[in-house]
Formats: structure tokens, C-alpha cells, sequence
């Protein structure tokens, strides 16, 4: 049959594979809910980070790997992180031959900022509309090969399902036409999917609200692994709205931002007008080397405990201040204007304030999975990089759980989409370059009728009481509010047990609408089911990790730090260095091991050692959520890390 | 503070029907905005005569304007629904779909001519491939501020929806292509076709068929310059056309 690669998204991630695959002369079928050039990765502010060293501190790939593996907590898989950090200088290069117009120097280099979770200048961007520019970049260059042939695009077409034969391989996907409902078999061996987060499985997120993740969710239920589901990032810094959490860049906090809550909770003056003496930085008091640019987990955690534990929130309420303002930025108004505008925008339109003028409200708002499909890692024998256990479908962006780790940096996403959707385009190739042969047309007929099943049954939901969008809120509230910040297990065990109540009340929605166009009641009803399987994949894997690691916070297990005057350097501690000598053998990595440290360790921190590694030892591996047809709840495993690259170490930001 | 808002929506069942109006009331609340007002009537769909009626259908995603999605005209401007604040709209509002595309349904209508257009005028740069080449060309500041105004052109449509020359009739490729053309023929390397683009804005549909009413350059939701583009592209259209007819 004739070889075709099936791309479905088109955001960073699925651009970046149809470019490449189509650049190495495969035919692309391209699939998307919405036109590609509106997917959520528009939505990215900041910018994406590579390793560039064009500031002259001595910047490097290796320190940006050390970065990302210390910023996700030791959990994802070294080898690739390492691999993506080292292309990252030469993506930068490939978007700026492209056409982003990446902000420059005043000698006409691109200009980099600084992020969270690092010391450096890494950070390349555009305004504050990174993720824009990079899209349209993007977007052009598949326009290109659509009118070379290369591509087609179905935009409007929704993934219902992959194509599986008897033995479990990729064959194609169904798909519907979202303008008319028709559903349609589309054959290809090798499908990648990039359908990007789950952001209204938590009901309002900063994500779009086109971000259900229903493909996702529909490949689990076909049988690809959900992989550390648990890890969903809550940004510290979004406004909170009535349709949605938007997003303020970190970048703000790169470009001088700092967060505060007024020392007198009561204080009753304009936040302009409290002098700088009346006024708690409590990042900065808490951490004065990393300061405001702490990993996003960290800050969220503070904001989160000064608002809701301490109850010191601006006037009583969940909110603190970002400052910006040039007093405390130390940034002149055009430079702001430059460099952040497009966040700026966003803050004047929607809440009304200038925050050249005055300091913003913000409060932490769901803006990241970490976890996603599972995708391998290693190139012998079946297992390719970027694809999936189900053979021939392949994942990359943020669908996928690689990169991350625990916690991802900030302006790392943008780069683990380019990265992930290049490796996967060109990985794609190859497979339908051996797998080329057609399975039999009861394999493809016999999927469109269960899909059509599916949609007929759907449609056939007019007698019942529920509103779809109405569940919808109610599952997103008891996921945001026991599944985001902190989690206990008992409010996990509740939210297990309401997953499955929505799940019963799921079968008595009345979907309102039996229209044949455009009919968006439908639509949602049927993605709500997939997010339900999805809420219960991630709340069960939250509910099974007994730990603290990265944006998985559990104060029941929580193991203290000992005071800051107490911590040496980990690294030199004699538990650390059996810990390195275990997992030198036990993955074959060599690594050198610091020279003894002559200084003496507390009692405290001996222990605390002993205790970390402890964890280490039992929890060094990514959850793997399998679904269970016409079971209740998911099976979980577990997959240990391979750490070649470096051995883990505390993660303790000063 | 008002206890309820009163929204007009146009509605039609599907393509080539007749339209119609419902009038739906929902309760007020502070900071709402056109989608949220939307998304309170799905959950509810009744009309503010009590009558049930199906949810209204209506296109948005990121809720930030940066995704160009959420076009509709509001109280008769075409904007983004997205950054239409209740506080800000008279009542009742009244929201209908852009008239100079095919309606697909209530407020969802078909903007695939827009990105067409953008085939038609080239809008990319060439690009050998995706392997390492090396870094790019050096940009002024001056320059890049200059492009990134273009660049953030969201394809939402509203440019085409005001100019009175765009219609079912004519081939008027719009503003919004006009623009990245005139970006494209800016960038280091795009410049290379910069030939090609102009050769695509010859004759009909072409920058000749702007009628100069500068609609457009009043609704774009990103302030986009349009139209110093297309009296840019006026001029570099000219000097083609002369240097093509001596070169003949």
C-alpha cells in the first residue's frame, strides 16, 4: 500500500513531525480539531530554552541537561534529556532561518533571558508571545509542503481511534469530520499523535479550551500506557477567570518580577503605596540565590502555603503580587513593553490594571501534564524512540511523558515539542519504510462501525437529566481540588470514589442537541467520557505514589529538610556515594564520584541522607497506568529511570 | 450592577438555512466575558421566553487572543468574543456570525479562504531543511520590532469581515495575506521570492483591488499596521511593474 505517515495535532509537536517527515519525502495525512495554526502551543508566553552561551557566562548543553534532570526530580529518562538538550542550539538556529523573529541584541544576535530553575541566560524569545511565533514559523513551512503535495490537512477532523489488527499493531485511524459528523477510516502504519495536554480534565486551566485530552485518553483505552500521570505542573502565576486560568509568563519573574504579599495582612493602602520595608518578598526571603526564579513546584508551593495554610494572601483572599513595575524590575517601561508586551496585553485587557503602573494579582493556576502517553526510549530491537507499546503509533509534545521529569522548567516545553515531533517524524519513516504491507478490510471496516456504534449511542442520550457541561465542571473542580497542589490519600480515596459516581451519572447526561452540523453537545459528551477515564488514570497513580517528588506533593510523606545552616553539599555526603556506587552497577553508568568531604556532617543531615536514599531506592521510576476494560480503576506499574547521565542527588534550591 | 444579561444570538441550523434570533438572559457576574456568557447558556439552554432550545455552537480555544478562533460580530463589530468584557458591551448584546464567510452552523463559520490566501502570496520563508545549517542572519532590533508586528497576525478574520471589498463576488485577497507578504518580503531570507509574492499580487484579488477604506486597519484585534502594508506593497508593485516592462 501506499506509504503514508498519520500526524494527529498541530501544535508544536505535530507540525515539527509532518515537517520532517515530509522533508524526507513521505506523504503526511495531517488531522486537527481546529485549523493548526490556532493550537494551544499559541498560547506558550515565555520562550524556549537552549544552551546557546551567547552571554558569556559559560553556558553549556551538559549544564542545561544537569538543570532539566535536577528541575524534574531525577525522574525522567537521562539519555534523552541529554539527547535534547545538546539539538537544542540548533533548533534555535532552524526557527531563526525560519523566520521567528526572536528578539535581538543591540549587534543583532539573538537576545536570551533567564527562567526558573536556572542560573543562566538560556532563554530565547519573542515579545511574550514565544509560542505564537513559533507556531506560524512552523505553520508556514507545512503550508509549503501542501502546496508541494506533501501534506494534506484535515482540519475540523476529530480523533476517535487508532486502527489496530489482530495483533495489535498500528494500521490507521478513524476520524470524524467535526463541520458533519461523518467518520472516516484514514490507513496509515505509523500514526503519531501530539494532541497536547489535559488541561479540562481539571476543568479551567491556562490550557485551551480546546485541550480535553480525549485522543489521549482514547489511546489508553486502546491500550497505550498512561505514563506518571500524577505530575501535573500548577503554574504559580495565572489570573483566575470565569471561562479559563490565564497564563502570566514566568518570564516576567526572568525579566525582574518579584513576588510579594504585604507584611500586614490587614493593610488596607494601594500595593504602589506600601513601602518596600512593609512588604514580604518571601521567595526572595526564602531562597536568595534562586530568589523569584525557583522551579515553578517551588513557588506554587510557597504561594499555595502563604495563601491558603498562612492565610496572608492580598486582602485575606487567594492572591499575591507580581511587581514588575520599573522601581522593582529595574527595567525601563519600553524595555518591559519589548520584551514582555503580549503578557502585559493580556492583564491589560482582561483584568484592566497596567502592571507598569501597579503590581498584578496572581494566584497558581494547572498548566502542565508531565505525564502523558509512554513513549520508549531505546533504538535495539522493537522499542524506538518516541513510539509507543503499541507498534507504529508513535507520541511527542506535550501528549507524551518524556523530558520532564517530576517537574518540567519553564520554556523547556516549546523545546521538548520541536525535539520530540522532529525524533518522531523521522522515526515514523522508518517504521512504514519496513511495515508497509495493508491489513485486511475487516480491520478497518470493523473499527469505523465501532466507532459509528459509539457516536449512534451518544446520539441516542436524549431521556436523561445531566448537562455534559455541567458534569464536566464538577469533575474539574474535585480534580483541581484533590489532585493539584498538595494531595492527601484520603482525598484521593474520595476523589476515586466521586470519579466513579460522575462516571454513573455520565449514562443519564442528556446531550440537548441531536442535529447532524457542527453539534458541539455531542462533541463534548463524547470527549467527557474520555476525560473521566483520563481523571481516574492520573488520581490513581497520585493515589498509589507514597512521596514527595517535583509537582507530586504528599505532606503525609513529606521528608523534611534539615535547616539550611545544616546542609552541606549533598554530593558529598557517604549514603550519596553508596547510593552512586548502587546505581553504577546497576545500569552500568560510570560515574565520578566527589572526593570525601573533610567537613562534618550534622547528625541531621546524616539522617535525612539516609532517609532520601532510602526513597530514592523505592521510587526512582515512572508509573506506568494501564487501562482495564469494564474495570473500575486503571492497573499501575512502575518503570524504573535510566539515569546513564548523572545520579540523582537532593533537590534542595537555595 | 445589573441582575441578568440579555444576549440576541444569531442562529442557523446548518448551511444554506434560513436564520433566526433567540434572545437567552443569564445571571450576571463580575469580570464575564462573551465566552463565559456562552459557556453559562450551554449548561442551561433555554430562551428567555423559557423555551428549550439546542446549545448555541461557537468556535474559540485559547481564551487569551493569540489563537484567532473566537470571530464573531459583536453588537455588529467584528472582534475576538474572547476579549469582549460584559462590563464593556451595551445590552442586549448581540452576537452574530461573520457575514462574508459560509456559515456552518449558529456562530461557526468557514474561514478557509484566508489560509489559501496565504498559499496564494507565498507566505514562508524557503528553507533547505531542518538539519544544521548553522545560525541564522544577524536582525536589527528596528527590524525585528518592525516584523513581529506582522508576524502576530492571528488569521482570526475580522480585517476581511470590515472591508467592504471583500464579498462573495470578489476575489479580494484581503488585508490580512497582504500583510504577510509584506512581512515575508521583509525577512532576510524571504526576500529571495520576494518576485514571486508580487507576482501573485498582480491583477485581480491583488493589492489593486483595495479600495482604501481602511476598515480593516480599525477592527484588527493585534493593531497590525495593515494598512501601511498594503500601500507598501502598492509602491513595491509599481517599481516591479516598471522594471518588468523595461526588462521586457
Amino acid at each position: 500500500m501506499a506509504k503514508r505517515v498519520i500526524v494527529v495535532g498541530g501544535g508544536l509537536a505535530g507540525l515539527s513531525a509532518a515537517i520532517r517527515a515530509a522533508e524526507l519525502g513521505m506523504s503526511v495525512d495531517l488531522f486537527s480539531v481546529v485549523p493548526v495554526k490556532r493550537s494551544h502551543s499559541v498560547c506558550a508566553q515565555g520562550g524556549i530554552n537552549a544552551a546557546k552561551n551567547l552571554k558569556g557566562e559559560n553556558d553549556s548543553p551538559t549544564i542545561h541537561t544537569t538543570d532539566t534532570l535536577f528541575g524534574g526530580e531525577f525522574l525522567a529518562d537521562q539519555p534523552l534529556v541529554d539527547g535534547m538538550c545538546k539539538k537544542a542550539p540548533s533548533i534555535i538556529d532552524l526557527l531563526d532561518r525560519m523566520g521567528v523573529p526572536f528578539n535581538r541584541t543591540p549587534e543583532g544576535h539573538i537576545d536570551f533571558r533567564r527562567f526558573g530553575g536556572t542560573l543562566y541566560h538560556r532563554t530565547a524569545f519573542s515579545w511574550a508571545t514565544t509560542g505564537q511565533q513559533l507556531m506560524y514559523a512552523l505553520d508556514e513551512q507545512v503550508r509549503r509542503f501542501e502546496t508541494q503535495g506533501l501534506v494534506e490537512k484535515y482540519e475540523h477532523w476529530e480523533f476517535l481511534s487508532l486502527v489496530l489488527d489482530e495483533s495489535g499493531n498500528t494500521r490507521g485511524i478513524t476520524a470524524m469530520n467535526i463541520w458533519d459528523r461523518k467518520v472516516e477510516v484514514f490507513k496509515g502504519n505509523a500514526v503519531i499523535l501530539c494532541t497536547g495536554g489535559p488541561g479540562l480534565v481539571f476543568g479551567k486551566s491556562t490550557n485551551s479550551i480546546i485541550n480535553t485530552g480525549a485522543a489521549a485518553s482514547r489511546a489508553y483505552q486502546q491500550g497505550v500506557h498512561y505514563a506518571n500521570g500524577e505530575f501535573i505542573q500548577v503554574h504559580p502565576t495565572s489570573i483566575p477567570g470565569a471561562d479559563k486560568l490565564r497564563l502570566i509568563s514566568e518570564s516576567v519573574r526572568g525579566e525582574g518580577g518579584r513576588v510579594w504579599v504585604p507584611m500586614n495582612t490587614g493593610d488596607k493602602r494601594k500595593a504602589v503605596d506600601i513601602p518596600n520595608a512593609d512588604r514580604d518578598y518571601f521567595l526572595e526571603r526564602k531562597y536568595p540565590k534562586y530568589g523569584n526564579l525557583v522551579p515553578r513546584d517551588v513557588a506554587t508551593r510557597e504561594i499555595f502555603d502563604i495563601c491558603v495554610a498562612e492565610g496572608r494572601g492580598v486582602e485575606g483572599q487567594n492572591q499575591v503580587y507580581l511587581d514588575i513595575t520599573p522601581a522593582q524590575s529595574g527595567q525601563k517601561a519600553e524595555a518591559l513593553e519589548r520584551k514582555l508586551g503580549g503578557v502585559l496585553e493580556i492583564y491589560r485587557k482582561f483584568v484592566g490594571d497596567d502592571p507598569i503602573q501597579t503590581p498584578m494579582r496572581i494566584f497558581p493556576g494547572m498548566h502542565y501534564s508531565m505525564g502523558g502517553l509512554w513513549v520508549g526510549f531505546r533504538d535495539e530491537g522493537k522499542m524506538l524512540a518516541q513510539m509507543t507499546n503499541v507498534p507504529g503509533t508513535f507520541a511527542a509534545g506535550e501528549v507524551e511523558f518524556q523530558y520532564h521529569g517530576a517537574n518540567r522548567l519553564g520554556a523547556n516545553s516549546l523545546l521538548s515539542c520541536i525535539y520530540g515531533g522532529i525524533e518522531a517524524g523521522q522515526r515514523a519513516v522508518g517504521w512504514v519504510g519496513s511495515h508497509s504491507d495493508e491489513a485486511p478490510a475487516s480491520v478497518y471496516d470493523g473499527e469505523r462501525k465501532r466507532q459509528e456504534g459509539i457516536n449512534a449511542t451518544v446520539m441516542g442520550m436524549t431521556k436523561g437529566s445531566e448537562n455534559a457541561f455541567a458534569l464536566h465542571r464538577e469533575l474539574g473542580n474535585a480534580m483541581t481540588a484533590k489532585c493539584t497542589v498538595v494531595r492527601e490519600n484520603k482525598g484521593l480515596d474520595e476523589l476515586l470514589g466521586k470519579l466513579d459516581e460522575i462516571e454513573d451519572r455520565y449514562r443519564n447526561i442528556n446531550i440537548n442537541d441531536t442535529s447532524q452540523a457542527m453539534n458541539q453537545s455531542f462533541g463534548f459528551t463524547r470527549a467527557l467520557w474520555d476525560m473521566i477515564a483520563l481523571a481516574k488514570a492520573i488520581a490513581k497513580s497520585a493515589r498509589l505514589r507514597d512521596e514527595c517528588r517535583g509537582a507530586h506533593f504528599k505532606p503525609e510523606f513529606e521528608l523534611h529538610k534539615p535547616e539550611a545552616s545544616k546542609i552541606g553539599d549533598a554530593a558529598d555526603h557517604d549514603g550519596y556515594r553508596a547510593y552512586c556506587g548502587e546505581i553504577s552497577t546497576k545500569w552500568g553508568a560510570k560515574f565520578t564520584l566527589p572526593a570525601k568531604n573533610t567537613t562534618e556532617m550534622t547528625p541531621e543531615f546524616t539522617d535525612y541522607m539516609d532517609k532520601w536514599v532510602e526513597i530514592q531506592r523505592k521510587w526512582s521510576s515512572a508509573t506506568l497506568a494501564t487501562y482495564k476494560p469494564g474495570e473500575s480503576q486503571p492497573e499501575i506499574g512502575y518503570r524504573e529511570v535510566a539515569m546513564t547521565v548523572q545520579p540523582p542527588k537532593p533537590r534542595i534550591y537555595k | 450592577m445589573p441582575e441578568n444579561i440579555t444576549l440576541k444570538i444569531k442562529r442557523q441550523d446548518a448551511p444554506g438555512t434560513e436564520a433566526r434570533w433567540e434572545t437567552f438572559q443569564i445571571p450576571y457576574q463580575p469580570n464575564m466575558n462573551v465566552i463565559s456568557a456562552l459557556m453559562e447558556i450551554r449548561i442551561n439552554p433555554t430562551t428567555s421566553e423559557g423555551k428549550k432550545t439546542t446549545p448555541p455552537s461557537w468556535d474559540a480555544a485559547c481564551l487569551e487572543e493569540v489563537c484567532g478562533s473566537c470571530s464573531m460580530r459583536i453588537n455588529g463589530v467584528p472582534r475576538q468574543a474572547c476579549t469582549a468584557l460584559i462590563d464593556k458591551l451595551e445590552q442586549p448584546i448581540t452576537l452574530e456570525p461573520f457575514s462574508k464567510f459560509p456559515v456552518i452552523r449558529d456562530l461557526v463559520v468557514d474561514r478557509t479562504r484566508m489560509f489559501d490566501a496565504l498559499k496564494r502570496v507565498r507566505a514562508w520563508n524557503p528553507l533547505d531543511g531542518t538539519y544544521d545549517l548553522g545560525k541564522g542572519p544577524t536582525v536589527a532590533p528596528v527590524d525585528q520590532e518592525e516584523m513581529y508586528k506582522y508576524a502576530s497576525c492571528m488569521t482570526c478574520g475580522c480585517c476581511l469581515e470590515a472591508c467592504p471589498q471583500v464579498n462573495e463576488n470578489s476575489p479580494f485577497v484581503g488585508a490580512a495575506a497582504i500583510g504577510q507578504a509584506y512581512l515575508f518580503n521583509k525577512q532576510p531570507n524571504g526576500k529571495i521570492y520576494a518576485n514571486d509574492r508580487l507576482e501573485a499580487l498582480l491583477g485581480p484579488g491583488g493589492v489593486g483591488d483595495c479600495g482604501n477604506a481602511q476598515n480593516c486597519v480599525r477592527v484588527c484585534p493585534k493593531e497590525i499596521p495593515l494598512t501601511t502594508a498594503i500601500a507598501e506593497m502598492g509602491r513595491q508593485l509599481t517599481w516591479y511593474s516598471v522594471k518588468r516592462f523595461f526588462s521586457r
